[in-house]
């Protein structure tokens, strides 16, 4: 993907979701709450496809992750909501949003060095044990709710925030898979031993993958925090981190217009099903199992990616 | 000191159905070198055949806890036998070949299934498991109540691990299964028929996890069908602990996970009782990632 061009389509992207967020109390609210899960939904999947699909270190704790950014986004804007006496103060929300960022992605470093040191099987059942540690410490915690919950999050969240982060993590993760940086994930992703014998800091590659991973989850949780008003632990426990490694690998690990379609999807679907709701789980779960017995590279596979989709677009824009 | 002694014999008797599951754990990965993250949810749906047999069972015995025991904890082998083997043939076998992760996300995916499949099947709500075993009073003291059902428990995994150990070191089919755990190629080549040995294998497993089904359900007597989640990951901490592919380290680390976690919660709280497990895990990872009786692999490029 050329750079310029992905940045006018960033700004773009931006610009965009500016403009609707000036209408967005015309649309529907149910409506508008889908829209807005699927922003969030697209920048976990995103973000975890960093960490699963492009380093290929399988996952299992994301929403962890989430719920560490949900918490210190919660308490930072109820703090700066206090000292400031501002409700709407334009800048309560990214300061909330990247100090659950920051703080998801210390959390990302302390779980990342001991465990990403683990292959395949034994990580995932690290992260998703991480990931309900970290859920059993927050519902011990009196001072965030404990296992009633946090209330009373100032209800920030518009579409101009969510879907400008969205369009800033698809912009930073493609370019950082594209950069010369970026091959690096895919070489440790596709064979380990020779990434390292090529020199490649295998460790230090997969703990920034994960840091990245779980400071995009971090935010992104802020965003759900600040959205819906009202968090508990429950909210994040290992079914949520399932429904995003779901997306992943429907969309396909290491395609990140794949993961996006896949987010999307898999976000209306139950919204679009919600009489046979029972079944939502058994659906996802015998989509995990023959996707991967009949097509493991997801629905679109590798080849799938975004540069190639824009390229595409030109093209049609070119000819029409 | 009464009290530490209810602690022992209650640590021993969870430890020992963690030792069950985790003998599951550790076979299919000594033959298949994966995890079988859907070993837990068998042992759910062994309890939940204890739970819908016995009422059937009971008359046809004449009410008696002697006979209906042992009759519904085979049925519950058996059943679970079956579905061991069935998983086996319609979502691994077709993935031998393939990449690890895609095994990995397979068995995910089958234990998610049988999760939520037993939630649309038996219901979401938690189940009252019927008495199965003679369950009388034996102590009752100011601090020690000693009942028979840890004894009824703590035997049947014993006289089951035993007859494992037979199995597995006195007939041709274990021999061959230690042979195929040992090295899967060489194995063929010397005529084993490996799918026979994998199939056996996760009778074998099924089994046990189906036998640690009913026994938990002796032991704590409200099923459900998410019961299979935490116990199963424990137990799989416990292979780990006692070394994967490893069988007595399998029951050694059963023992030592339950008797953690039961001191933890008796001494400390109850809420960390989930995340003392993932602890250890994690420490032995760190330090000792063959676990206590496994031998280290060198990874071979």
């Amino acid at each position: 993907m050329k750079s310029n061009s992905s940045k006018l389509y960033l700004l773009a992207a931006i610009m965009v979701s500016l403009l609707v967020s000036f209408f967005q109390d015309q649309i529907n609210p149910y409506y508008f709450q889908i829209v807005i899960y699927i922003g969030i939904n697209i920048i976990l999947a995103t973000s975890l496809n960093l960490i699963n699909g492009f380093a290929g270190q399988f996952s299992l704790g994301h929403a962890g992750f989430m719920s560490i950014g949900a918490y210190t986004a919660a308490v930072a804007s109820s703090m700066l909501h206090v000292s400031s006496g501002n409700p709407t103060g334009f800048l309560v929300l990214p300061v909330a949003l990247l100090l659950g960022g920051a703080v998801a992605a210390l959390a990302g470093l302390l779980v990342g060095i001991p465990t990403l040191r683990l292959k395949g099987d034994y990580l995932a059942i690290t992260t998703l044990g991480f990931g309900e540690i970290i859920r059993v410490v927050i519902q011990n915690l009196n001072f965030l709710g404990g296992p009633r919950g946090f209330i009373g999050i100032p209800k920030l969240t518009n579409f101009f925030w969510v879907f400008s982060v969205v369009s800033i993590v698809v912009f930073v993760i493609s370019n950082l898979i594209n950069s010369t940086y970026g091959k690096g994930f895919l070489a440790v992703r596709d064979d380990e031993i020779a990434a390292q014998a090529m020199g490649i800091n295998t460790t230090k590659y997969k703990v920034v993958a994960f840091i990245t991973g779980a400071f995009i989850a971090g935010i992104a949780g802020g965003l759900y925090a600040h959205f819906v008003s009202y968090i508990n632990p429950q909210q994040f426990s290992f079914i949520k981190s399932i429904e995003i490694v779901v997306m992943v690998v429907v969309g396909g690990m290491g395609s990140t217009a794949g993961v996006i379609f896949a987010a999307v999807v898999l976000t209306i679907l139950p919204e679009a099903l919600r009489t046979v709701a029972q079944y939502r789980m058994v659906i996802y779960s015998l989509l995990l199992v023959i996707i991967m017995i009949t097509r493991p590279q997801g629905l679109f596979g590798k080849r799938f990616n975004l540069g190639r989709f824009f390229s595409a677009l030109r093209k049609l824009r070119v000819s029409s | 000191m009464s009290e530490l002694l209810q602690q022992v014999i209650n640590g021993i008797s969870l430890g020992s159905i963690y030792a069950l599951i985790a003998i599951g754990y550790t076979m299919v990965y000594g033959v298949l070198r994966f995890i079988n993250f859907a070993h837990g949810d068998v042992f759910m749906v062994g309890a939940f055949v204890g739970y819908y047999a016995t009422p059937h069972i009971m008359p046809l015995v004449g009410g008696s806890l002697i006979l209906a025991g042992p009759i519904v904890l085979l049925l519950a082998m058996i059943v679970c036998s079956i579905l061991g083997v069935t998983i086996e043939k319609l979502a691994y076998k077709p993935l031998r070949f393939r990449p690890k992760l895609t095994i990995l996300i397979t068995a995910i995916g089958i234990s998610l299934f049988l999760e939520f499949g037993g939630q649309l099947v038996f219901g979401p709500d938690p189940k009252s498991f019927p008495t199965l075993f003679l369950s009388t009073t034996l102590i009752d003291s100011q601090n020690l109540v000693l009942r028979t059902t840890p004894i009824v428990v703590i035997g049947t995994a014993i006289i089951l691990m035993l007859l494992l150990r037979f199995i597995v070191m006195n007939t041709k089919l274990g021999t061959a299964m230690r042979a195929v755990s040992f090295n899967q190629q060489a194995a063929s080549l010397m005529g084993i028929n490996i799918n026979t040995v994998i199939s056996f294998t996760f009778v074998l497993g099924s089994s046990l996890a189906a036998a640690g089904g009913i026994l938990y359900g002796t032991l704590y007597p409200s099923i459900n069908p998410l019961m299979g989640i935490f116990p199963g990951l424990k137990a799989f901490i416990s292979a780990v602990l006692g070394g994967i592919g490893n069988i007595p380290g399998a029951a050694l680390g059963g023992l030592i996970i339950g008797m953690t976690e039961t001191f933890v919660t008796g001494y400390l709280s109850p809420t960390y009782r989930d995340a003392i497990a993932f602890g250890i895990l994690i420490l032995i990872l760190l330090f000792k990632p063959s676990g206590i009786l496994g031998r280290h692999e060198a990874e071979k490029v």
